[in-house]
This record gives C-alpha cells, sequence and structure tokens, in this order.
C-alpha cells in the first residue's frame, strides 16, 4: 500500500509538472498583454508598458518566464499579477469564498442525489423512476450559466418582490398540491387503486400545508415553534429508527424519540446561550448532543444498542439543524428590514456594511449562498442520481442479496445493510470525477453572482493574459484532482476487498 | 442486406411451423434496436428540425435562405421587439398560427432576432460538430497505437492523457478560446478538439487492451497481416459502437462547452455570434426583454437535449447484452 501511495505520488507530481507546462505556455500565448495600454491616450503610457513589460518579464523568453515562476513557486512564492498585487494574498482570499460556494453545493448534492438514485432503483420502471430518469437529461443539457441567470431573475427578484405580500394564489397552490400528488403516487408500487389513494393523500397534504402557509402568512415571518418543532424532530425520530434499526423492538425507538423531546425542550432552555452564540459555542452543543444522545441509546438500546446509538445520535444532530435554522429563520424580520425588504440576494457573498448577531450575520451568508449553490447543485445533482441509481440496481441483482432475502430478512435490512453500504462504493470514485465538474460550473456560477472567488479570479487573468492567477488557480485545482483521485483510489481499495493496488 | 435475403430465402420454405429464425446482421440489429427506443427517434427527429432550420432559414456560406431578414440588418422596432410567433388557434382564444413579422422579436437596435438566433445556432453547431470529429479521431487514434502497440508508445501516449485530464475541460478550453476564438467558429471548433480527446482516448485504449489479446486477432497475426490492417479491419469494427457513442456525447458537453466558454468571453468573438454569446449580451435585457435571453437557451437546451438522446439510444442499441428495449 505504501509502495503504491509513494509511486502515485511521484507519477502525479510529474505530471502535475507537465500540465503547468501546458498552462503557462498556452496562457503566455493567449493573447497580448499589453492591449489595454497600447489604446491608452494618457502621456505616461509609454513608462506603463515598460513598468509592466519589467513586472511580467515580457522581453525575457518564455521558457525563461517558465523556469523563473517555477522557482519562485518552490520557495512558495506565487509571483505578483500584472498590477503587482501578491497573487498568494488574493488567492487566500479567493479560495475560502470558492470553498464555502463549492463544499456546501457539493455535500447537498451528494446526499440528495444519492437519495433520489435509490429511491429510483428501488422503484425501477415505476413513474417516479421514469421521471427521475428524464429530469436528469434535461439537468445534462442545462446550460449552467442560463440556469443561473433563471434563478436570479425569478428565485430572487420575483422572490423578494412576492415577499411584500407572500399570500399563494389558489392557482399556485392548486399546482403544487398536483404535483405532491403526483410525486406520492409514483412512489407508491402496487395496484391502482393504492397508488390513487397515495395519489389523494398527496394531493390533500400538499394542499393543506400550502393554504395554511399563505392563511398565516408565514413567508413574512418564518420559524416553527416549538409545537411544530417538536413535530419536526418527532417524525425524524421515527425515520432514523426506521433506516438504522427498524420499529421492533421498541428499544431504539425510545432512544431516539427521547433525543428529539431533550432536543426540543433544550432549545426552549437555553434560550440565553441560543440568542447570540459563538461558532464555538455551537460547536460545543453539538458535541453535549453527541454525548447524551449516545448516552440514551446505550441505555435504552437493549440487544440492539449500536444501531440505538446511531438513531438517537441521528435524531439529536437532525433536531440541532433544525433548531439553528429556525433560529436563523426568526433572526428574518430584522434582518430583511436591514436589507429593505429585499432578503434574496444574487451578488456577492455578504451585503456590504451589514452588521448583525450571530444569526443574522448567518441568514446574511445564507441568502448569498442559497442562488448560486441551487445552480451547482443542478449540475451534479444529475450526474449523482444516474451513478447511485445504477449501482444500486447492480447490486440489488448481486447473489449475495438474493440469499439474504432467502434467509427471511425484513426488506428494510436488506436495503439498508446489504445493498446500501455496497452501492455506495462506486460513488466514492464518482466524488474524484465530479469534482472537476464542479470547478468548471464554479467558474461560471461565479461570474453570474459576482462572487470574488478562484474562478473570478481566473477568469479576470486569462482576459489580461496574466500567467501568475491563471497558474495559482490551476496549481489548487490541478492538485486537487490528483490528490482526490489518489484518494478514490485508495478509499475503493479499502472499501472493496475485491480490488487490489499494485 | 445480401446476409439478410440469402438467409430468409431457404429458413422460410424449410420450416412448416412458421417459426423463422431471421439472421440479421450487426448493423440491421443495432438499427433495429435504435429506431423501437422512442426517445431516441424524437432526439433525432428534432435535431434533425434544429439542424435544417439553422442552416436553411438565414442560408449558409452565401447560399441564400428563406427568410428574408438578415441577422446584420437593423430595422424599425415593431411593438418595442415583441415576438409575433403565434402558436395558439384561434378557437383557443389565441391568435392562430403564424410566423408574423419577426416571430422571436427584436433585439434594442431592431435587429430580428430570429435570424440573429439561426446564426447563433448556426455557429454552436458548427464548433460542437467539429469538437466532435476532431476529438474523435485523436483519440482513437492515440488510443488505437497506445492499445495495439503498448510498450514506449503506449506509456508516453498515456502519460500525455494523463497530463492532459489533470486540467479541468474549462480551464483549458478558455485558455484555448482566449487564443482561437477571433479567428471564427472552425478554428475554435478544430482547436477545442485537439485539447478535449483524452476521455476517448482512453475508452478506446481500453477497448484494444482487451481485444488485441483475443483469437481473431491472434490468427490474423499469425497469418501475417500487417500492423494497419489488423487495427483497421479486424480491431476497429469492434470498437465502433463504443465509439460512436462516446462521439455523439461528446457532441452534447460541446454544444455546452461552447455556449460556456462565449458567456464567458472567450468563445466566438463579437460581430459574429453564437447562443451562449447572445445569452451573455442580452442577459441585462431579462427584465425588460424576456424574451432576447429565452430563444437561445431553448435552442442550446434543445440541441443538447436531443443529442443526448440520440446517444442513449445508440448506447443501447450496440449494447449486445441488451435484450429488452427501455422506452
Amino acid at each position: 500500500m505504501i509502495v503504491f501511495i509513494a509511486r502515485r505520488l511521484v507519477i502525479s507530481f510529474f505530471v502535475l509538472l507537465a500540465a503547468t507546462v501546458i498552462m503557462f505556455v498556452l496562457t503566455a500565448l493567449s493573447g497580448d498583454p499589453l492591449e489595454d495600454l497600447r489604446q491608452d491616450n494618457s502621456p505616461n503610457r509609454a513608462a506603463k508598458i515598460a513598468d509592466r513589460t519589467e513586472r511580467m518579464q515580457l522581453d525575457d523568453p518564455l521558457p525563461v518566464r517558465y523556469l523563473s515562476w517555477l522557482g519562485n513557486v518552490v520557495r512558495g512564492d506565487l509571483g505578483v499579477n500584472r498590477d503587482g498585487h501578491d497573487v498568494g494574498v488574493m488567492l487566500g482570499d479567493a479560495l475560502s469564498a470558492t470553498l464555502q460556494l463549492v463544499v456546501a453545493a457539493t455535500v447537498m448534492a451528494i446526499i440528495i442525489g444519492i437519495v433520489i438514485g435509490i429511491v429510483s432503483a428501488l422503484r425501477q420502471y415505476s413513474g417516479f423512476d421514469y421521471s427521475v430518469t428524464f429530469a436528469a437529461f434535461i439537468c445534462f443539457s442545462l446550460p449552467v450559466f442560463w440556469v443561473a441567470v433563471m434563478l436570479k431573475q425569478y428565485m430572487a427578484i420575483e422572490f423578494n418582490n412576492w415577499l411584500k405580500d407572500p399570500s399563494i394564489p389558489p392557482t399556485v397552490i392548486g399546482a403544487l398540491a398536483l404535483l405532491g400528488g403526483l410525486v406520492f403516487g409514483a412512489l407508491t408500487t402496487g395496484d391502482r387503486r393504492r397508488r390513487l389513494l397515495s395519489f389523494a393523500v398527496g394531493l390533500a397534504v400538499t394542499g393543506a400545508l400550502f393554504t395554511l402557509l399563505s392563511v398565516t402568512r408565514w413567508f413574512a415571518d418564518p420559524g416553527f415553534g416549538l409545537p411544530l418543532l417538536l413535530a419536526i424532530s418527532l417524525a425524524a425520530a421515527v425515520g432514523f429508527t426506521v433506516l438504522s434499526a427498524g420499529l421492533n423492538p421498541r428499544g431504539p425507538l425510545y432512544a431516539a424519540l427521547g433525543a428529539a423531546v431533550i432536543g426540543a425542550l433544550a432549545s426552549e432552555v437555553l434560550t440565553p446561550v441560543l440568542s447570540d452564540p459563538t461558532w464555538l459555542e455551537i460547536f460545543g452543543l453539538a458535541l453535549v448532543t453527541v454525548a447524551v444522545c449516545a448516552g440514551l441509546g446505550y441505555a435504552l438500546g437493549g440487544l440492539q444498542r449500536r444501531q440505538a446509538v446511531s438513531a438517537a445520535v441521528l435524531t439529536g444532530l437532525f433536531t440541532g439543524g433544525v433548531i439553528f435554522v429556525d433560529r436563523m429563520l426568526q433572526a428574518f424580520n430584522d434582518y430583511s428590514a436591514a436589507v429593505r425588504g429585499r432578503p434574496i440576494s444574487t451578488i456577492g457573498a455578504r451585503t456590504p456594511n451589514f452588521e448583525g448577531n450571530f444569526w443574522q450575520m448567518n441568514l446574511d451568508s445564507a441568502s448569498h449562498l442559497l442562488l448560486p449553490s441551487m445552480a451547482l447543485i443542478l449540475i451534479s445533482l444529475a450526474t449523482y442520481t444516474r451513478y447511485s441509481r445504477a449501482s444500486m440496481l447492480e447490486v440489488m441483482n448481486q447473489d449475495y442479496v438474493r440469499t439474504a432475502r432467502a434467509k427471511g430478512l425484513p426488506e428494510r435490512t436488506v436495503v439498508v445493510k446489504h445493498a446500501f453500504r455496497n452501492g455506495l462504493i462506486p460513488i466514492t470514485t464518482l466524488m474524484a470525477v465530479d469534482f472537476a465538474g464542479v470547478i468548471g460550473g464554479a467558474v461560471v456560477t461565479e461570474t453570474v453572482f459576482g462572487w470574488e472567488g478562484m474562478g473570478k479570479m481566473f477568469i479576470t487573468a486569462l482576459d489580461q493574459v496574466d500567467p501568475m492567477p491563471v497558474m495559482a488557480f490551476f496549481i489548487v485545482t490541478g492538485t486537487a484532482i490528483v490528490v482526490f483521485n489518489m484518494i478514490a483510489d485508495i478509499l475503493y481499495a479499502y472499501l472493496d476487498p475485491r480490488i487490489r493496488l499494485s | 442486406m445480401t446476409l439478410n435475403a440469402q438467409a430468409k430465402g431457404p429458413g422460410a420454405s424449410t420450416d412448416p411451423q412458421g417459426m423463422t429464425i431471421v439472421a440479421r446482421t450487426q448493423g440491421q440489429m443495432v438499427r433495429r434496436r435504435f429506431f423501437r427506443h422512442r426517445a431516441a427517434l424524437a432526439g433525432m427527429i428534432i435535431f434533425g428540425f434544429v439542424v435544417i432550420l439553422a442552416f436553411s432559414s438565414i442560408g449558409f456560406l452565401g447560399v441564400p435562405g428563406w427568410w428574408d431578414k438578415s441577422y446584420l440588418g437593423t430595422g424599425a422596432l415593431v411593438n418595442q421587439g415583441r415576438p409575433t410567433l403565434s402558436v395558439v388557434p384561434q378557437f383557443l382564444g389565441g391568435d392562430g398560427l403564424h410566423l408574423g413579422e419577426h416571430p422571436f422579436g427584436q433585439d434594442n437596435l431592431g435587429i430580428d432576432y430570429f435570424a440573429l438566433t439561426m446564426r447563433g445556432a448556426q455557429q454552436s453547431l458548427i464548433v460542437a460538430l467539429i469538437v466532435g470529429v476532431v476529438a474523435t479521431t485523436v483519440g482513437t487514434v492515440v488510443g488505437a497505437v497506445a492499445g495495439y502497440f503498448r510498450g514506449g508508445a503506449e506509456a508516453t501516449l498515456m502519460r500525455l492523457t494523463d497530463v492532459m485530464i489533470t486540467i479541468p475541460v474549462i480551464i483549458i478550453a478558455a485558455v484555448v478560446g482566449q487564443m482561437t476564438g477571433k479567428s471564427g467558429a472552425v478554428a475554435l471548433g478544430l482547436f477545442l478538439g485537439l485539447v478535449l480527446w483524452p476521455t476517448l482516448g482512453r475508452l478506446v485504449r481500453g477497448e484494444f487492451l482487451s481485444l488485441r489479446e483475443k483469437e481473431f486477432v491472434e490468427a490474423a497475426r499469425a497469418a501475417g497481416t500487417s500492423a494497419q490492417r489488423i487495427i483497421f479491419r479486424h480491431i476497429l469494427p469492434n470498437t465502433v459502437g463504443v465509439i460512436i457513442v462516446a462521439a455523439t456525447l461528446s457532441v452534447a458537453s460541446a454544444v455546452l462547452l461552447e455556449s460556456a466558454l462565449s458567456f464567458l468571453g472567450f468563445g466566438i468573438q463579437p460581430p459574429d455570434t453564437s447562443l451562449g454569446q447572445l445569452i451573455n449580451n442580452y442577459r441585462s435585457a431579462m427584465t425588460v426583454r424576456p424574451w432576447l435571453f429565452w430563444w437561445p437557451g431553448i435552442f442550446i437546451i434543445a440541441i443538447a437535449l436531443s443529442i443526448n438522446f440520440i446517444g442513449d439510444g445508440l448506447r443501447d442499441a450496440f449494447d449486445p447484452r441488451q435484450t429488452r428495449v427501455r422506452a
């Protein structure tokens, strides 16, 4: 294994080195770096040109420029851009902005994509499956920038206008209810009567939900409140228990329900802490949650102790997350007033000069992250859905799944324990491949949403034929791709004992 | 065809129970499976329609088209440039079926937007098709040489492929676009194709690696067949399915890539236009003239989606394990 890693590292290093040569040469030859100055009419034009020529070493031959860049990089100096700004500093700022954007979007895309993919595999050839397949094809064919501009128009500008009077028109409620009914109906298997029944249930539930939201003008002052919080976390408790342990015997269920109740009550008790916490306190609370829930699961779990602990911990963390969102939503009114009633933002990473408490600041980041993340998620989502569907289908046809069914295991255990875990293995490689796609998506999304990240830095620099920032960008992304690929290979061999690294 | 006719004749006459087994060539089976794939068929019709519309309407290479307005000429703004296309029949309360003076509307200078969109679609299609052809040719040659000859050639070519794959597609494409975008669609497509071959190269190499060990290749080699003949006559026909599918899908992604590049300003440069360029130009007009933004987007999606469906249908058609044709 160590030999394998060492060999891969050495090879990767030389591959990356060769790639930097290609990138440097292509970038330097892609245009005229003095173009804007040639059209400059100011009296000190000659001095400016001489200045830039000197700074960018334009009089030196290309190999010399490359080698001097390489020498500086080895010493940890990324050089200066054409205006004399230190590229290392630029890169630091841009990297943190891009990571915020990319990490959140990728995690969401993975979770949602895998869930949809697995459900559509378990319901193969159902209406849901066909719809998901079709939707995935549409997603593959969507230009990101087009979607991003659409989101800007309809999810930000029009949505903000609508927020002034947040009542949903009856036709929209009807359409949403119909959609809910169709999803419910498509997800159900069985004869026509059962499907019609679940269609009706879906229709009624969605319709009632949105009517309620509209009548109570929930969007004007969003938030959950204790009863709703309790209901959500209890539902989550049941859900997690079903997934991890099943409802019989009762031990794990009681542990998870206990975790939900304690969590919901804690949100009231901890108000002094939660009114304006710091990230450290939030992190501490998460640790306490894990400890308490683990203890709860351990005490109540009985024979299914391990499953009880995981169900309780998942419920606890989920409840914590819901409380977090709830607090953020409670800050919505003040925040909305502070940004003159236009909470969903379209430009940049934060509102300039905005100061508020912890929740308002977070809400500010979240409202800026929302749209670019949605655009990015849409790109990766289809890939994850298709791959996890295919991988799950393949696993479900394996002999060991048939064996598991034959020995009388409940379908839940077959799916969660035997199929799901093995089905996830091929997804690990996908994450590495997808990374390059996400970088590409980020370049486009950052341009549309005015996000001062790596993509913006790259595009500006390329437009100015300035190799230094382009190379800094490439070193980061190229290294990340090489490292991710290696991690994926190692992880694959670790997860699937049939694969041997050599 | 001839094989089919031969097999059918004697087969039908000697089989009293009507259980005729019709022998089909590989090509016939592929065609049959493809034409049963409804989505692929729909994709092919839509793609054909878009291509014919784009090239016949405003003409191409000096050949005039049937649409009388030019994508260069400005004109008087009619009704603030709103689209005059109507598809809702009169008995449903619409204006009836007609194209009108400016079916896709006009931009703020009064240029006919239908002509402009068609010009954009032409350019985007040209770039995408050239990228597909060039990338497929280079990828196939590299993969074939590396997979068949092994040794030093393989090591060199595959390291080159590794190097190219390390650079994210959009990055290398943007750099290439910055260099060649000014020289027009053909140059852009050519150079984009020259940097986008590595994935296909790897795919073809894999196929060659497994096929070169097969008995029929061994037999050909034993009979003294030249390497060139083995590659082109014996191995390549067996990989043609994989290559065609990959080529089709690469055209679909090239359409999206070209539009993204033009949107970022590294693709086709003004005064010429492409679908991405149009979206970039008019994105600020979204609130006042939304149609300037909608039409090019719809055409990009229609092209990419239809090619993706064709690719999916081809994949199913070429897959020998495929017994059931998915809807």
